[in-house]
């Protein structure tokens, strides 16, 4: 039984990852960047929601939308501001805005809620489910994990193939020149994108911080790594990619944790990460691109 | 006059670098033995020239090679636990402390260029962000593994173990590297003055191999691949060559780094610092050795002299990092600094100048 545990528990872990990894990969995708701010919007949305159920006292289904809500403007506003001006930018001048933006995030939160690490409290108020006869115990929040996961990647890939949003930031994502001569506002869709992108960090945030319960303002870095990682596995800018890899990272992550060593789990999953991309230099879903001369 | 008019763009360029560091060194020395800087800023002297060989050694991989690598404080790392061990295992030989120094530096070094080659052949197999996430995860392992080392030193000699101080079976003798607490009891045998040395040595590899046959292969492999391969370069050797040379730098540097300090901890030498690292080379200017060796002593010295605004110290340093950047990079303001250069130029009636501008640019479109 404890095989089936640490893979329902991996699998829990490797939803939050995925559901982080989508942002990044979006971002990646559209904007060509790699957002290291992203960890920290996951930060921003524990602490919105911890502060809007320990202050506020309303119900953690408010929570978790203000917190949405929150990091949403909280990302288009970055957008605008940090990013947006380095359109036309190198890419490593991009990375670092991102880094500085990142800084600036982890230094606010400290600023404002201090250093110490705070006891997030439960946002499921589901009991445990108990199965064959209470061999297998599978806390709520973990159940709740999984299934926002499924519903947010169904809904996205819906998003993205149907409506003419969603076909729009695959258009973007493609060509942006020609996106723009078919009549498509490429500054409202990559707005959109970090919206989305900062929207579904929020979420992450509350799942991650219900499963592991401490906040502090370093609470999402190592998470955006290890998210960052998932969507480079799986392929970068493909939306089923960063979900399959997210999902293996994390069950990676608990079977080298309890099979292998506590203490070089970490080293695991990123030497998992280096062995894939040798084999697979773009991922495992991820198209690979030939140069021409 | 005539003479330094006729020079070699290059060796001219280089001589002002040179001379840059020189007086800088001579300054603060003087200015340490007036007494006319703060005991905080003379803390800072070895740290600054160990982030300058740094920025230095990094400015090779992502500046002249072209690649960005998102883990170089691995290397340091290497070659600071390494030096620290090295270190204790002379002291009882009674040799001098400079000389002490050296040896350790330069096995910090070595180890450190061993690892830059068991992690180059791998990646150097990828290219752009998927190598920048390749040596993330190669720094993340590193630190990982780091923080897992126990390393003891007894009358036997070393002992090593990864599991934890018990199992290293020591019979009296010190621990050195006590996993994820680190290296405590350093002897602090780091000085300004070997620290100087170091850049001089960093910056003389480095500048030496840009000006050589290799750097310009490594540079034609920088600007088009492809092109360099259809004239019989070898793309592979070149670029590890490179990584490779930039760990043994870094490893050096870190070697230095850590014996400044009394006790230092893996964790030092994370993901931030090999970011830190990277904005160094980034704002100096990607490739321009020069640019890096100012802005890592700037960056250095900001957060200590930002400590009057306390807790607003690293907030501020955010604003700052986004504002550069954008700044730096936004067309108008680019238009108007090479107007700027391009005044200058004519003035000088000749072309150097502006074939090192657009040198530096086309080093920041290289991915």
């Amino acid at each position: 039984m404890s095989f089936l545990t640490n893979l329902i528990n991996g699998i829990s872990l490797g939803s939050i990852y995925a559901i982080i990894a989508l942002g990044y990969t979006m971002v990646y995708g559209i904007a060509k960047m790699l957002n290291f701010a992203h960890g920290d919007v996951i930060m921003v949305g524990g602490y919105l929601c911890f502060i809007v159920v320990s202050h506020l006292n309303l119900p953690p289904i408010a929570a978790i939308l203000l917190a949405v809500v929150g990091c949403t403007a909280l990302g288009i506003v970055v957008e605008r501001l940090a990013y947006k001006p380095l359109r036309q930018a190198a890419s490593l001048a991009v990375l670092i805005t991102a880094i500085g933006v990142s800084y600036f995030l982890q230094n606010s939160a400290l600023l404002i809620w201090g250093a110490d690490p705070k006891a997030f409290p439960s946002v499921v108020p589901f009991p445990s489910l108990n199965l064959f006869g209470g061999q297998l115990t599978i806390s709520s929040i973990t159940l709740v994990t999984v299934l926002v996961c499924v519903l947010i990647m169904v809904a996205l890939t819906t998003f993205t193939s149907k409506t003419k949003m969603g076909k729009a930031m695959r258009a973007c994502s493609e060509d942006k020149g020609a996106a723009q001569l078919m009549g498509i506002n490429v500054d409202t869709t990559i707005s959109m994108v970090f919206a989305i992108g900062s929207g579904l960090a929020a979420i992450a945030g509350v799942l991650l911080c219900s499963a592991y319960p401490t906040l502090m303002p370093t609470t999402g870095s190592m998470p955006g790594i290890k998210a960052f990682t998932a969507a480079v596995l799986g392929g970068i800018g493909s939306i089923p990619g960063a979900a399959l890899g997210g999902v293996l990272l994390g069950v990676i992550e608990i079977f080298a944790k309890a099979y292998i060593s506590t203490q070089l789990a970490d080293a695991i999953v990123f030497a998992v990460l280096i062995v894939v991309l040798l084999i697979r230099p773009a991922g495992l879903l991820g198209k690979e691109i030939h140069e021409k001369v | 006059m005539e003479m330094i008019k006729n020079m070699n763009k290059n060796t001219r360029a280089n001589i002002i670098t040179y001379g840059i560091v020189i007086v800088a060194f001579v300054i603060m020395q003087a200015l340490t033995s007036m007494g006319a800087i703060s005991n905080s800023m003379i803390g800072l002297l070895v740290p600054i020239t160990a982030y300058i060989c740094m920025a230095i050694s990094l400015n090779l991989v992502v500046g002249i090679s072209g690649e960005l690598s998102l883990g170089h404080a691995g290397f340091m790392s290497v070659g600071a636990f390494t030096g620290l061990v090295v270190s204790a295992m002379l002291a009882p030989a009674g040799l001098a402390d400079p000389i002490r120094l050296a040896v350790a530096i330069l096995i910090g070094g070595i180890l450190a260029a061993l690892a830059g080659l068991l992690v180059g052949i791998p990646v150097m197999r990828l290219q752009g962000d998927y190598l920048a996430i390749v040596t993330l995860a190669f720094g993340e392992i590193i630190k990982n593994l780091l923080n897992n080392l126990y390393v003891g030193l007894d009358a036997n000699g070393l002992h090593f173990s990864m599991r934890d101080a018990a199992s290293l079976g020591m019979q009296g003798g010190n621990i050195l590297i006590n996993g994820p607490q680190g290296a405590a009891g350093i002897d602090k045998i780091s000085t300004f003055a070997s620290g100087f040395v170091l850049v001089l040595i960093t910056l003389t590899v480095v500048l030496n191999l840009i000006n050589s046959r290799s750097g310009r292969a490594i540079m034609a492999v920088r600007d088009n691949r492809i092109a360099a391969e259809s004239v019989g370069i070898n793309t592979m050797k070149y670029r590890l060559m490179a990584f490779v040379v930039s760990a043994a730098l870094a490893g050096m540097a870190g070697a230095l780094y850590a014996m400044n300090y009394s006790s230092i901890v893996p964790k030092k030498f994370d993901f931030n610092t090999s970011i830190l690292v990277l904005v160094f080379v980034v704002l100096g200017g990607m490739g321009n050795i020069r640019g890096g060796i100012i802005s890592a002593a700037l960056l250095t010295i900001l957060p200590e002299r930002l400590r009057f605004v306390g807790d607003f110290r690293m907030l501020i340093y955010a604003i700052v990092l986004i504002g550069v950047m954008i700044v730096s990079n936004n067309p108008i303001m680019k238009s108007a600094i090479g107007g700027f250069f391009e005044r200058f130029k004519r003035r000088r009636d000749d072309d150097d100048d502006a074939t090192q501008l657009a040198l530096s640019t086309e080093g920041g479109d290289a991915q």
